[in-house]
């Protein structure tokens, strides 16, 4: 059976429609109104690059094998896609990088083993080039991407590596990384150039591991979102490899759009993209914990203030961060604010941009819990406004709402933008206890004159309130 | 132990140490409570009211056997030489200004507890009376001020004509100034106020009013909390901001109290020829000689057609209100000084309020105590970071350029053509990219990192052109890579899918 229907010029042409509606796909997640829209482009996209190619002179045996792999592959995807919790997205996506980095390193292997063509000169050089870097972009995103879905899913602890000499570590990895590419471009047999490819697959997937584990758990966002851009990349050098346009140009819309969420993220915090990477946050926190003024006490309140509170605002903030995630908190609130409402109640959302696990985390857990769009608001919506704000509920949030950040340009996090809650009427904090945020660091927020700490489970406590408005 | 609550005895007084509803949390710290008889009278307390919450009404002499006296004013020599070893006096006192009294109880071995002493911390707040009793002083001031002004205070536009709103200047932002510019504000008059400790800005345009400064930087704030006395530069900058106000303003309300000394002289008689007819000033200084040239103590001045208020009971004009306060304030530190609830009174030493508050203690003056810090002017070093300068900035943005510009030279030089074909198409692929995403909006982030996930799972494409071959390994290797991307595809953009359907208006 031959297959081969479509010519290589025909093919070329259904990959130029494809790209135009992968670029679609993301102009249209501009907003919410277009973004079912755009994931449908999406898969058309995929659709019509994965038929052309199966159509075309590329592919001419094995068409049921491949059928087969696709549809049991296509079925786990699917079945992944159903059982996952709105809260464990950042981990599914983590796992599913891994997957495109693996896919990376595979098709670079066979590339290597069992060339399609044979170059000669400058082209076999640029080739092995690009045979090398798309193995190690694809095996850095493998280990690492393995790493972060540790760390996401609590398998692993969220604090950082801390080795020693670690810069010296990952400058070493990336020196002989470059020698053995040396050696392997020079060799002039495939199995001469066996031994340093296999070296640099090890070396690349320990330097994957490494680059992720050094980093800290509030600087997940930026991870996963730099996941998402070396996988990108990935494509990209198959792309090269390959001499397939479609793979080079997805790949770097893919590559483009998780370096800026990565700089969105790292702005976010105030931070420059090499300090997070080369992750040196834990280390300066834990340095300057115990602040040297005296931070007076906190006001502890019960549910029954808290209702009265909320029932005598005419305006109320909620902030949240990650803990709502933790307590699945997100469904009780979206009841209590129905209510809210029915009392003439106007309740915002505020989401701080690294506010969660992954960028627009929040976004999502309460876009699930049916909260309307239109009262989410984003930090800079409403810092200048907290004037009409009668009273700030922080659920599960700690670092996004910390003072000292511009306060104390002695604190590592200073100088990150903060959602200044504690310029409005009053400020309720749900938390558990008393300990610090990720970043280590003491919160004045919770001693301030004007603000209030409701301690225990912030969903238990929320379906208290719930029963005492009823 | 007894505790005895005096009928005030200065004239024109009308508040009463202890409320009706104190007595009850008096009586829960053990102790048994005496009023002398029509002592909450003035201020509309009956004496049968306390008589129902379990007080003991009696004669002035028995109050005098009660081993604990509260009253308000400070004490007259008399009511001290009635009082005897081991008992203990909570009043107002004035220490700094009342040496001979002070001998006088330290001879008697009378413990005093004076209420002006009571230090400034977050802490003492509730037992500040200066702080409560400066409150009810500032509102009833501009009550005052209302009184004797011929006008509205607050602007209307009426049939018969448009009606100004007054022009007030409160200088001092302390408690009773605060206070003072809340109640003007709510009465609809247009707010001013000065002080020359900078951090009170925030805190007067709070509520509503002008925050004036004089074009000279020097902090008035002091460890105590309270003002400091200003360098002669500053009062003269001061005061020409004041001669200008005087000439604009209708009324003037003054608070600016130094403690232990005498009040400074803020408003002049030359900025009172400056000033309309039927203004008004109120005093609040006139206990301490008045900010005001022309101020006499309790007594109201008129001067041009001005009126120059020196009240000094203001607080006792509003007793039943001042009362209340006082009595809490009274509670707070009964509280404070009966740790354990039995009816026995310690007067600890190491307790930085008590302390403060104790100037005579077993026979010996305590006054002044030693100084503690209040935490309230901290900031400063703070504010000295400079912003990042401009040459900075442009290096920053000129040497990715240079870098990016040389690396694309050094690749055009050596690549051949087929590698710059593909890599036009990477480069201007970036660029798409890069713009589209800008324009994704926040709240899509993780649907974007999702949908892009499997948007990059086009990898595929590269391991089914490599799986038409006889190669086994090459075979097993090019299958995986199918099997684990259609994950991927699907699983990707089904969960997007997921995602977005939630989003809703």
């Amino acid at each position: 059976m031959n297959l081969e229907i479509l010519s290589l010029e025909v093919v070329r042409a259904l990959y130029i429609v494809s790209a135009v509606l992968f670029i679609m796909t993301l102009g249209g997640l501009s907003n919410q109104e277009t973004s079912r829209k755009g994931n449908l482009y999406g898969m058309s996209a995929m659709f019509i690059a994965i038929v052309a190619t199966f159509l075309g002179p590329q592919v001419s045996s094995n068409y049921g094998l491949l059928i087969i792999l696709i549809l049991l592959g296509g079925s786990i995807g699917l079945i992944l896609s159903k059982k996952v919790q709105m809260t464990e997205m950042p981990e599914l996506v983590a796992i599913l990088h891994s997957l495109v980095g693996m896919a990376a390193v595979l098709v670079g292997l066979v590339n290597f083993i069992n060339p399609i063509q044979e170059y000669i000169g400058v082209e076999k050089i640029i080739h092995s080039i690009e045979i090398y870097i798309g193995i190690f972009i694809g095996m850095i995103t493998f280990s690492g991407s393995i790493i972060a879905f540790g760390k996401l899913s609590g398998k692993l602890s969220g604090n950082p590596l801390m080795l020693p000499a670690k810069h010296y570590l990952n400058l070493f990895m990336i020196l002989a990384i470059v020698y053995f590419g040396n050696s392997f471009i020079s060799s002039n047999s495939i199995n001469e150039a066996m031994l340093p490819l296999a070296i640099m697959l090890a070396i690349s997937f320990f330097f994957g591991i490494h680059l992720v584990a050094s980093i800290g758990g509030a600087d997940m966002p930026v991870v996963v979102s730099m996941l998402n851009s070396y996988s990108g990349w990935a494509a990209s050098a198959t792309g090269f490899m390959l001499s397939n346009d479609l793979l080079i140009i997805v790949g770097a819309l893919v590559g483009s759009s998780g370096a800026i969420l990565s700089y969105i993220m790292c702005r976010a915090m105030n931070r420059s993209f090499i300090s997070v990477i080369a992750g040196g946050f834990g280390t300066e926190s834990t340095t300057i914990v115990a602040s040297d003024t005296e931070q007076g006490e906190v006001q502890a309140i019960d549910i029954d203030e808290f209702t009265n509170m909320i029932t005598t605002s005419k305006k109320i903030a909620i902030i949240p961060g990650y803990g709502m995630a933790v307590a699945q908190a997100q469904f009780v609130v979206n009841e209590i604010i129905n209510i809210l409402k029915t009392k003439n109640i106007e309740v915002i959302f505020v989401i701080h941009p690294v506010a969660g696990r992954m960028p627009g985390h929040m976004n999502v857990l309460l876009a699930e819990a049916q909260i309307p769009y239109d009262i989410v608001f984003e930090m800079e919506e409403v810092n200048d406004d907290f004037d009409n704000i009668d009273l700030s509920i922080v659920i599960g949030a700690n670092d996004i709402v910390n003072p000292s950040a511009l306060e104390d340009p002695n604190s590592p996090i200073a100088g990150m933008p903060v959602i200044e809650c504690w310029k409005g009427g009053h400020t309720v904090v749900m938390k558990r206890g008393m300990s610090t945020g990720y970043a280590g660091v003491e919160n004045p927020l919770f001693f301030k004159d004007n603000t209030r700490m409701l301690f225990g489970d912030a969903k238990e406590s929320l379906s208290q309130l719930l029963t005492l408005n009823n | 132990m007894k505790i005895g609550v005096l009928k005030e005895n200065k004239p024109n007084e009308q508040r009463v140490a202890i409320t009706p509803a104190s007595i009850s949390k008096i009586k829960k710290l053990g102790y048994d409570v005496y009023i002398e008889k029509d002592a909450g009278l003035s201020s509309n307390f009956k004496n049968s009211k306390y008589q129902e919450a379990g007080a003991y009404l009696t004669s002035i002499n028995d109050i005098y056997n009660c081993d604990i006296i509260l009253k308000i004013n400070k004490p007259t020599e008399d009511e001290i030489h009635k009082l005897s070893s081991s008992q203990t006096l909570i009043s107002f006192f004035s220490p700094a200004t009342n040496q001979t009294s002070l001998e006088l109880c330290k001879k008697d071995e009378i413990n005093v507890l004076s209420m002006d002493s009571v230090p400034r911390i977050s802490r003492a707040q509730k037992m500040d009376a200066l702080s409560s009793m400066a409150n009810v002083a500032g509102s009833r001031a501009v009550i005052e001020a209302a009184h004797c002004f011929g006008r509205f205070f607050g602007g209307q536009i009426t049939a018969a004509g448009k009606i100004n709103p007054a022009k007030i200047l409160i200088i001092g932002a302390g408690v009773a100034g605060l206070s003072a510019i809340g109640t003007a504000t709510s009465l609809g008059a247009i707010v001013r106020a000065f002080d020359t400790r900078p951090e009170v800005k925030e805190q007067v345009e709070s509520l509503g009013a002008e925050f004036l400064t004089v074009n000279l930087v020097e902090d008035g704030s002091s460890s105590d909390g309270y003002a400091k006395v200003m360098s002669d530069e500053f009062i003269a900058a001061e005061m020409a901001l004041f001669k200008e106000q005087a000439a604009e303003v209708d009324v003037i309300i003054t608070t600016a109290l130094i403690p232990g000394k005498e009040a400074p002289k803020l408003i002049t008689k030359e900025m009172l020829e400056v000033m309309k007819s039927g203004s008004v000033i109120v005093d609040l200084a006139s206990q301490q000689g008045g900010n005001c040239e022309l101020c006499e103590k309790d007594k109201i001045v008129n001067y041009n057609g001005i009126n120059i208020i020196g009240f000094t009971d203001l607080p006792s004009r509003l007793p039943s209100q001042s009362s209340e306060l006082y009595s809490n304030n009274l509670c707070h530190i009964l509280d404070e000084l009966t740790p354990n609830k039995d009816g026995n009174i310690n007067i600890n030493m190491d307790d930085d309020v008590i302390r403060g508050m104790t100037i005579v203690n077993k026979g010996s003056i305590t006054y002044p105590p030693p100084k503690i810090k209040v935490s309230a002017s901290i900031k400063k070093e703070e504010e000295k970071i400079e912003p990042p300068t401009e040459s900075v900035k442009k290096k920053t943005t000129l040497l990715p350029a240079l870098i990016a510009l040389s690396s694309l030279f050094v690749v055009g030089a050596f690549a051949p053509a087929s590698f710059m074909n593909h890599f036009t198409v990477f480069v201007l692929s970036c660029f798409v990219g890069y713009m589209v995403i800008w324009n994704v909006t926040a709240s899509l982030h993780t649907p974007l990192m999702s949908v892009t996930n499997a948007v990059s799972s086009i990898i595929i494409i590269g391991a089914i052109t490599q799986i038409s071959t006889t190669d086994t390994l090459s075979l097993i290797l090019s299958g995986i890579a199918v099997l684990i991307a259609s994950i991927n595809i699907f699983g990707g953009f089904a969960v997007t899918k997921r995602m977005l359907g939630m989003f809703r208006k």
